[in-house]
């Protein structure tokens, strides 16, 4: 009797039903949404967070103090050490190579071009590396995404160059000319915007830069992107007092510390900081942003609840006569009550089921216009969403059953209520 | 006539219409609080959402400028920025941004080692550049913060030490460690008074953040390019465009679920409010039984949930500026700025849901014969 009650209830009511379900449908679709966006912004927004550049400095142990006034490097060249080109694939070995977004060598030469003393810089620009069987591009057009370049970027194995705009304009140089650096001629592929020194340098691939300084396969200094978790107490911490648990869980996490830790095991007599100007403001950055959404998440779950609980309390005040009925013909106010429930968890699993798909779909959609990423959802999530939906939908209806139930089917049945 | 009747006379449909108003309100608490409520909750989230959209922009443009400088003014080809720059900048500035005034020598160390030295302001630098770790900034003249890599060569021990500048000698106290990760590691910086006594060398850079919109910080560098001849004014874009990036970013994902938050609140108010006036059925065919023309009927019940929907953005507007300032304080560390142009948005919004959320129902009402109403079928 009491599942032909329900079917009979579903089956002749599917216009309320429909609307109760459709309420359920879109608070779910929009709580699923919303928690998806908000567990991985932080991902993406740390990814965004890497357009303001390199976050580690990687220099040689022994190396002299740097002599640098706005970006002019007035270091003489014999000066200092070096580090060694064949070492920086093996930043791919690093237990961390995933978070490593990119990394960028830098080799600055003073040359004279045309009776000026200049600055000349050895970079990588997109260069293709290999480390073990794995393939992978690297340089400055990950590193330095404010660099525009007005004319082609340089082919890493070419003996083309960039010309800052300054200096262009100053020499009166195009894309396409040729410059005689050190009595060799090189063809001038494009303009350099950096807003920064750059734009009164020239920048070569590193190879180029290598050979006018007679060194080949030295690199002054690595700039080094990686994705970084915020700081925290533990990432402070000096390595060297931790006991061997706790330096495990420092070592593996992705602290900016650990990280240049672990660049200095790759590389050999490297030293590694974090650029703090970088590495530091991208923790309150990124915090902040998280912050912000987690309590938007919760506003949003918040008006979700309350949509449907209003809607499921709508859905059952219409129904007095129907209790009156069943009153009136010796229900009880538990078997009454019980098939409310019933169909409210139906309900909500259907609707639950239907809106979590949907839910997912919102936030592909999302991910891909704003962030032009994936935003996946992960399937754990499933039933914690069926669970919210139900608990949702019984602490909505639960008010509007208690008055139902409670209510003089004489009332009920005259219509007055 | 009685005096009561005559009185009436004038104004009956009005009092009668405002009677009925209060009475359905009044007898009917239950549904209409439940359906209050509804529009409270939904005007307090749309008005939080809607004032944290507006001010965020704000509130992460404050956690930017910690990223340092987005404007540089050097001196032209290297050269040193002539007098009284500082005065013109700060002018142009007029208290929206820090200004900070830096030189620059090479110069070389008790055993022979090259070092730069660096003249600033400790007072502002401290400012503009939060992300400096320093173990205690300098107070007294003739007090340095050194790089830590250059306090490796000068000073191990945070002994005094002795700089030459073109044979000219200073004799400094270590203050403090300074840490960057960058080539302000390698530095020694001393204060600009002390720096000029020993040089003679004026400063030849200008670091300045500039707060606001791109726009004004575009508009600062216009006026500075056109106020300064003398010297070369370039933005940093590595932070400006940084923070255009993440800011876009960040701002669509709130527009994103502000959007998607406020259009759920709307449908709970409308499933609510539609709900209360298909409830009220009976009084509908009353009301056309005595003789209301369809007209009349409507009008009343959108009055009453113009009203509602009045009542409820208004409360739920000041619930929301709370709510805003609350997650303001918790996030920001700074209260969001209430914004009262949102009142007018929520108001209307409000309004047109609960009408639309009356109107619907009576429409489908209209259709039914009013004795049908009344038997209750």
């Amino acid at each position: 009797m009491f599942l032909r009650l329900l079917y009979e209830s579903f089956r002749r009511q599917k216009r309320r039903k429909a609307l109760a379900g459709v309420a359920i449908t879109l608070g779910v679709a929009v709580a699923t949404a919303m928690i998806a966006v908000a567990t991985d912004v932080g991902d993406k927004i740390s990814r965004e967070l890497r357009s303001y550049g390199a976050n580690l400095l990687v220099t040689p142990q022994e190396d002299t103090l740097d002599l640098q006034i706005g970006g002019v490097d007035l270091k003489p060249p014999s000066d200092g050490t070096y580090l060694k080109e064949a070492d920086l694939p093996k930043i791919r070995g690093t237990f961390w190579h995933h978070n490593i977004v990119g990394f960028a060598p830098m080799l600055p030469v003073g040359v004279e071009v045309s009776g000026q003393k200049l600055t000349l810089l050895g970079t990588y620009f997109s260069k293709k590396l290999t480390f073990g069987k794995e393939d992978f591009t690297t340089g400055v057009r990950i590193t330095h995404p404010w660099w525009k370049v007005q004319g082609a970027w340089p082919d890493d194995e070419s003996q083309d160059v960039l010309v800052g705009e300054n200096l262009a304009t100053k020499l009166g140089l195009k894309p396409g000319n040729q410059i005689r650096i050190g009595g060799q001629p090189h063809r001038i592929s494009g303009m350099l915007s950096s807003g920064g020194a750059e734009d009164n340098q020239i920048v070569t691939p590193l190879g180029v830069a290598q050979q006018i300084l007679g060194r080949l396969g030295a690199v002054r200094r690595l700039y080094v992107s990686a994705l970084t978790k915020p700081e925290d107490a533990l990432a402070r911490r000096d390595p060297k007092t931790m006991n061997a648990e706790l330096f495990d869980r420092w070592y593996c996490s992705p602290y900016v510390e650990s990280i240049a830790y672990q660049l200095q095991e790759a590389i050999p007599h490297s030293h590694a900081e974090q650029i703090r100007q970088v590495a530091q403001n991208e923790g309150t950055v990124l915090s902040r942003i998280k912050g912000l959404m987690l309590l938007v998440t919760f506003a949003a779950l918040l008006a979700s609840a309350l949509a449907v609980s209003a809607a499921m309390a709508t859905a059952i005040f219409e129904r007095r006569g129907e209790v009156g009925l069943m009153k009136a013909l010796g229900g009880g106010n538990t078997t009454i009550a019980a098939l409310f429930f019933v169909e409210a968890m139906l309900l909500a699993l259907i609707g639950g089921l239907v809106g979590f798909v949907g839910g997912a779909v919102l936030a592909r959609q999302i991910g891909r216009s704003i962030f032009a990423a994936q935003i996946t959802i992960d399937p754990v999530l499933l039933p914690v969403i069926l669970a919210l939906a139900v608990l949702v939908t019984f602490a909505g209806s639960a008010f509007a059953i208690r008055r139902a139930v409670k209510f003089d089917p004489v009332y009920a049945l005259r219509g007055e209520g | 006539m009685s005096p009561i009747a005559t009185r009436r006379a004038g104004a009956p449909h009005t009092s009668m219409f405002l009677r009925m108003l209060l009475r359905a309100a009044v007898l009917r608490r239950g549904r209409a609080a439940s359906a209050l409520l509804a529009m409270v909750v939904a005007a307090a989230t749309a008005t939080a959402m809607l004032n944290l959209y507006v001010d965020v922009q704000a509130k992460l443009r404050k956690e930017f400028r910690n990223y340092g400088a987005n404007i540089v003014v050097v001196g032209k080809d290297g050269a040193a920025l002539p007098d009284g720059l500082l005065n013109a900048v700060h002018a142009i500035l007029n208290g929206r941004g820090l200004a900070v005034p830096f030189a620059y020598v090479v110069a070389r160390t008790s055993d022979g080692q090259s070092v730069v030295v660096a003249g600033t302001d400790f007072q502002q630098v401290r400012k503009l550049n939060s992300w400096w770790s320093v173990s205690g900034w300098p107070q007294a003249s003739r007090d340095a913060l050194v790089g830590t890599r250059a306090a490796a060569v000068v000073s191990s021990q945070g002994k005094p030490f002795d700089l030459g500048f073109q044979g000219r000698i200073i004799h400094v106290n270590a203050a403090g460690r300074l840490s960057t990760g960058a080539a302000e590691d390698s530095r020694i910086y001393v204060s600009l008074a002390d720096f000029e006594n020993w040089t003679s060398v004026q400063p030849s850079t200008i670091e300045i953040a500039a707060s606001g919109s791109p726009e004004e910080v575009n508009s600062v560098i216009t006026r500075l390019t056109n106020a300064l001849p003398a010297a070369e004014i370039r933005p940093v874009r590595q932070i400006m465009e940084g923070e255009a990036r993440v800011l876009g970013k960040t701002r669509a994902t709130l527009l994103a679920s502000a959007s998607l938050i406020i259009l759920t609140a709307a449908l709970c108010v409308l499933s609510t409010l539609m709900g209360w006036v298909l409830d009220r059925r009976r009084d509908f065919a009353i009301m056309k039984a005595l003789g209301a023309s369809e007209q009349l009927i409507s009008s009343f019940f959108a009055a009453e949930a113009g009203v509602l929907g009045a009542i409820g953005a208004i409360v739920g507007f000041l619930i929301g500026i709370g709510v805003a300032a609350w997650i303001g304080r918790v996030n920001f560390h700074a209260p969001v700025v209430p914004r009262f142009n949102v009142l007018a948005w929520v108001l209307l919004g409000s309004i047109v849901v609960a009408l639309i959320s009356a109107v619907l129902p009576i429409s489908l009402l209209r259709r039914v014969q009013p004795a049908v109403i009344l038997r209750g079928e």
